[in-house]
């Protein structure tokens, strides 16, 4: 074991490598010690870009991507830009997962070009809670370009991915500057002892975190605070496998 | 002599030029009033300012019946030039003016389209003005009567037999003013239109001694006039609603930027961002001698007290950033989405300026919505049992989905008030989920017994998360 001033010394001299001590970076707790430890700040740093798809259909629709989003977003104070090049999204669904409808300012781009650079633009503005941009490619420079905004800003941007054809979603893989890379795709809801559709779960998996590990989460969707909820079978059981499926990312 | 037949006169038999007293006796009570030139050109004049402030910064009027509007750097506002056209028609029609309209490269062009093409609203593409012209008779031209009586005599007929003969035997015979309005029809001339500017606009107007065209420089004088622009402002307390930026090039074009703001504005770091950002849109060709900067619509704008409160941070100002991302993607591409009271999931939502006050409305959340809302609900074919149960499998996109668990009906009846056939229209709206753990949003037009209802087809609306 090294003595943990070595340790310090040493996460010091990276961060001022990495330029980034000049602001402290505000953090956004999921309320869950279950995701909250694995993340290595103790939740998702504000001031960052993160990355968020669908799995299975969901790289399509990116329906679930869309809530687990709007719940972060829903966490934040401000008002929160939503750009979208395809306007399908819902709004009561939005409201239902705590993100009122007064908060959010929905932009609607020609093309992935457009709403990236307004995505940069609301990044920027430093005014908003966070900014959340649907987007099917995300080049290395755009997002290093959005992550330096962010970081400049401290506003929070989720870039949602989401792809016209299952093949395009292969692009998942390639290597972009965001901090945290996450997926989401439906589960089976909570079985009822009755019939009917219970609460939605998600298997949320964290693909790629910034000095952190990867790790699977099963949990139910966001209540109407924009808050997981761990499900009820798990909380007094064993929790969480330790060792989830590592996913192999760049 | 009859000097103006809309539609109605028309269908009555009366024409242009035909005698006063013919028309008296082809309708009965005529009301006939004398013709006023004057107060026709001051109308005319009246309706290019209500463009200008509404359209383009560069407007004017083309007596006797028309009005040119430069729509470069100003059809970004409305979303593109068709949208433009619709819009301005659109409005025309709402105060009871029945209007002409097309785009085209040249006023010649413009003209002769929005008068002569057989199709309204007309927009010629970049470059083909002269293709376009050629099918218009040779009235379009905007010649003398006499002139284009001497060509009918001639056998000409189409701007096109105009254009395929030899120029100098025309020019010899007619004058250099057929000429002129040919090459102004098929944009080889230059046509300046010199804007029409009301009494009290607020103007700002810079001349170079040197015609500037680096962008820089540019965005340096926008910086210049953006701040004395808003001092004159401050001194009638008003605050800019639209800024029309005009550079008048050495070849005597005119290059025009207008960016609309959603609040009064009087801050010139702000107005300069707004501006520069559409930098790129202006070419200077051989240089700007001249920049004016203009507050096409201006209003009050008093000076506000900083609210101050020691317990709560106030909620920070995204004006700024709502106004230049308009000015990027066009106002009605930015906007929230507020609550209407309807059960019919389409109409539920509505949209309002991304600046319009906080309604804290909200839709009632007593029924789990899906996240993704498709714009046409989509056909499905199901197995499914009458009249109430939920589909036991359905094919969607060409995949079978077995229902493993379902939830509904929720019945959502039509709203005759808004169409008679809905009427009796009912649908049963069900919550499904497949083994694979997907949640849908599926309905059946019709309450599954009474074909009057509805075709009791099943439909997929949504996708839940």
């Amino acid at each position: 074991m090294r003595p943990p001033s070595a340790l310090e010394s040493l996460r010091v001299q990276v961060r001022q490598i990495e330029g980034r001590h000049r602001r402290a970076t505000t953090v956004l707790p999921f309320g869950l010690a279950a995701v909250d430890s694995r993340l290595p700040s103790g939740g998702l740093p504000c001031g960052a870009l993160h990355e968020v798809a669908g799995g299975g259909n969901g790289a399509l629709d990116g329906a679930a991507a869309a809530l687990f989003t709007a719940g972060i977003a829903a966490r934040t104070r401000g008002k929160v830009l939503w750009c979208v090049t395809r306007p399908d999204l819902f709004a009561p669904a939005l409201s239902q997962a705590g993100l009122k409808s007064d908060r959010v300012i929905y932009l609607e781009g020609g093309d992935d070009k457009t709403v990236l650079a307004c995505f940069e633009e609301g990044l920027r503005h430093a005014g908003l809670g966070a900014v959340v941009a649907e987007v099917a490619r995300l080049p290395m420079t755009a997002s290093r370009r959005l992550q330096l905004a962010a970081e400049g800003s401290g506003t929070l941007g989720i870039a949602l991915r989401r792809w016209r054809r299952q093949t395009e979603a292969s692009d998942f893989g390639q290597p972009t500057a965001a901090t945290s890379r996450w997926r989401v795709s439906a589960l089976p809801s909570t079985p009822l002892p009755v019939p009917g559709v219970g609460r939605p779960r998600w298997l949320i998996e964290l693909i790629r975190c910034r000095a952190g590990e990867s790790a699977d989460f099963e949990l139910e969707a966001c209540d109407d605070t924009g808050h997981l909820r761990l499900p009820a079978d798990l909380v007094h059981g064993p929790g969480q496998a330790e060792d989830g499926r590592r996913s192999a990312s760049a | 002599m009859v000097l103006a037949a809309d539609a109605a006169a028309q269908a009555a038999g009366l024409r242009v030029g035909m005698p006063a007293t013919k028309a008296q006796a082809l309708v009965q009570g005529l009301v006939i009033q004398d013709a006023d030139p004057a107060a026709d050109a001051e109308a005319l004049e009246r309706l290019a300012l209500w463009m200008l402030q509404r359209f383009a910064p560069i407007v004017a009027a083309d007596p006797p019946d028309g009005i040119i509007i430069d729509s470069t750097g100003a059809d970004h506002l409305h979303g593109g030039e068709a949208a433009l056209l619709a819009t301005l028609v659109d409005k025309l029609a709402g105060v009871g003016l029945r209007a002409r309209a097309a785009i085209a490269d040249s006023w010649g062009a413009a003209h002769a389209l929005a008068r002569f093409s057989a199709q309204p609203g007309y927009i010629s593409e970049r470059g083909k003005a002269a293709a376009d012209v050629r099918r218009l008779p040779i009235i379009a031209l905007r010649l003398a009567p006499d002139l284009v009586d001497g060509l009918r005599v001639l056998g000409f007929d189409r701007v096109g037999d105009l254009l395929a003969q030899p120029r100098a035997p025309l020019a010899l015979r007619f004058g250099p003013e057929l000429g002129r309005r040919l090459d102004q029809a098929t944009g080889r001339i230059a046509e300046p239109i010199e804007p029409i500017r009301p009494e009290a606009l607020i103007e700002i107007r810079r001349a170079f001694a040197e015609p500037i065209g680096a962008a820089e420089t540019i965005a340096r004088y926008i910086g210049k006039l953006a701040a004395q622009l808003c001092d004159a402002l401050e001194q009638k307390g008003l605050g800019a609603r639209r800024l029309d930026l005009i550079c008048h090039r050495v070849d005597n074009q005119a290059q025009a930027v207008r960016v609309g703001t959603g609040l009064p504005l009087r801050d010139a770091k702000r107005m300069t961002r707004m501006l520069s950002d559409k930098i790129e849109t202006i070419d200077p060709g051989f240089g700007i001698e001249i920049m004016t900067l203009t507050a096409t619509v201006a209003e009050p704008l008093a000076p506000k007290q900083a609210v101050s409160s020691l317990v709560e941070e106030p909620e920070p100002d995204v004006s700024g950033l709502i106004d230049l991302l308009a000015n990027r993607v066009g106002e009605k591409n930015l906007y929230r989405m507020a609550p209407v009271p309807s059960d019919v999931p389409e109409r539920s939502v509505r949209h309002i300026p991304a600046l319009a006050p906080e309604t804290g409305a909200e839709w009632p959340g007593h029924w789990p919505r899906p996240s993704r809302l498709l714009a046409h609900p989509e056909p499905i074919d199901t197995v499914a049992l009458l009249p109430d149960h939920p589909p036991a499998s359905f094919t969607w996109r060409g995949v079978r989905r077995r229902v493993k668990r379902a939830d509904g009906p929720e019945r959502v009846f039509g709203e005759w008030w808004k169409r008679d056939p809905e009427l009796d229209a009912v649908r049963d709206y069900f919550r499904v989920e497949d083994d694979a753990g997907e949640r849908y949003w599926v309905f059946r037009a019709g309450d599954g017994e009474d074909p009057l209802t509805g075709s009791q087809r099943w439909f997929l609306h949504g996708i839940f998360g």
